[in-house]
C-alpha cells in the first residue's frame, strides 16, 4: 500500500521532489535511514536521560505537591547545566524519531529503540557509577533478544496485510 | 503515593503523547530526503498538526513527571521501569493507530518486557 503511494508520488509531483526522490535513493534507502536514525535515538536518548539523573541528583528530591511548592522547587531544574546537556540531547532524540515515525510503523519502531535500555545501563554504570547486577544484565541481554525478534518481522506492518 | 502517581504519568502521558506524535506524523508523510529544505518542510507541516500539539503537551507532562522521578532514584531503576509502556504502545498501536501487531512481533515484544522485568528484579 505505501509503497505504491510512493511510485504514484514519483509520477505526478513536481520534478524538484522527483530528484529528491533519486537522490535519496529510492525505496532502498529506507533501510540504511531506519538504522540511522534508531541509532541516533539508542545513543541520544539514553545520554539525555542519564544527563538528566546526573542534574536531578544535584537538585535533590522535589515535591509534587502542594502546587506553590512544586512550582519554587521546580525552576532549579533550569538552572542545572546537566539538566539542559540532557534536554540537548532529547531534542536530538526526539528529531530521530519523529523523522523514523513518519516511515516506519510506531510498534515496530518503539521495540527497536529498546536496545536503550542496555546503553542507559552502560552509560549508568561508567559515567554515574551505578551498580548493576547479573540479573539485570541477563534482563538486558533478553531485551536485545526481544528487539532481533521484532526486527525480523519487516520495516512496515502495512506491508504485511497482503501477505496475509 | 508520589512515586505512584510519577510513575503512572511517566507511563501513560509518555505512551499517549508518543501515539499522538506518530498519528500526527503518518498525516506528515514521509521525509523524502535530508536535505535542510525537506526536513524544514516536514517540521513546518508536522506543526500544523492538531495532534501534534496534544502529543507533545503529553510527552512534555511525562518529562517532567520523569524529573521528578530521577530526584530520587538511580536512572538504571527510573528507566526500566518506565518500559511498562511497551504494553501500552502495543495495545495503543493496535487500538487507536489501527496498526497490524503480528505474533512474532508480540514474541518480540513479549520478550522485551521480561527482559525489562528481569532488569527491575535485579536491584542490586
Amino acid at each position: 500500500m505505501r509503497r505504491l503511494r510512493f511510485y504514484t508520488m514519483k509520477n505526478v509531483t513536481t520534478e524538484h521532489i522527483e530528484k529528491e526522490v533519486k537522490a535519496s535513493g529510492s525505496t532502498k534507502s529506507v533501510g540504511w535511514k531506519t538504522f540511522l536514525m534508531i541509532l541516533v535515538m539508542i545513543v541520544m536518548g539514553p545520554l539525555g536521560n542519564v544527563l538528566l539523573g546526573k542534574g536531578m541528583k544535584q537538585i535533590g528530591a522535589v515535591p509534587i505537591w502542594p502546587l506553590s511548592e512544586l512550582l519554587h522547587e521546580g525552576v532549579k531544574v533550569f538552572t542545572s547545566a546537566s539538566i539542559w546537556l540532557g534536554i540537548s540531547s532529547l531534542i536530538a532524540f526526539f528529531i530521530a524519531y519523529m523523522l523514523v515515525l513518519s516511515w516506519a510503523d510506531y510498534s515496530f519502531v518503539q521495540p527497536a529503540s529498546s536496545l536503550a535500555y542496555g546503553v542507559v545501563a552502560l552509560l549508568g554504570y561508567t559515567m554515574l557509577g551505578e551498580k548493576v547486577s547479573p540479573l539485570r544484565w541477563m534482563g538486558i541481554a533478553i531485551i536485545c533478544l526481544g528487539v532481533f525478534v521484532v526486527s525480523r518481522t519487516g520495516l512496515r506492518t502495512a506491508q504485511q496485510e497482503t501477505e496475509g | 503515593m508520589r512515586d505512584l502517581i510519577l510513575f503512572t504519568t511517566i507511563v501513560a502521558a509518555g505512551t499517549g503523547g508518543e501515539l499522538c506524535v506518530s498519528r500526527a506524523m503518518k498525516n506528515v508523510g514521509e521525509a523524502l530526503s535530508f536535505h535542510p529544505a525537506e526536513i524544514i518542510r516536514v517540521v513546518l507541516r508536522a506543526l500544523r498538526q492538531p495532534w501534534m500539539w496534544v502529543g507533545v503537551g503529553m510527552m512534555a507532562l511525562a518529562f517532567f513527571a520523569l524529573l521528578g522521578a530521577l530526584s530520587t532514584y538511580n536512572v538504571s531503576f527510573v528507566v526500566p521501569v518506565t518500559a511498562l509502556s511497551y504494553v501500552a504502545g502495543a495495545l495503543g498501536g493496535l487500538v487507536f493507530l489501527h496498526e497490524r501487531v503480528t505474533f512474532w512481533r508480540w514474541i518480540g515484544v513479549l520478550l522485551v518486557a521480561i527482559g525489562v522485568t528481569l532488569v527491575f528484579l535485579g536491584k542490586s
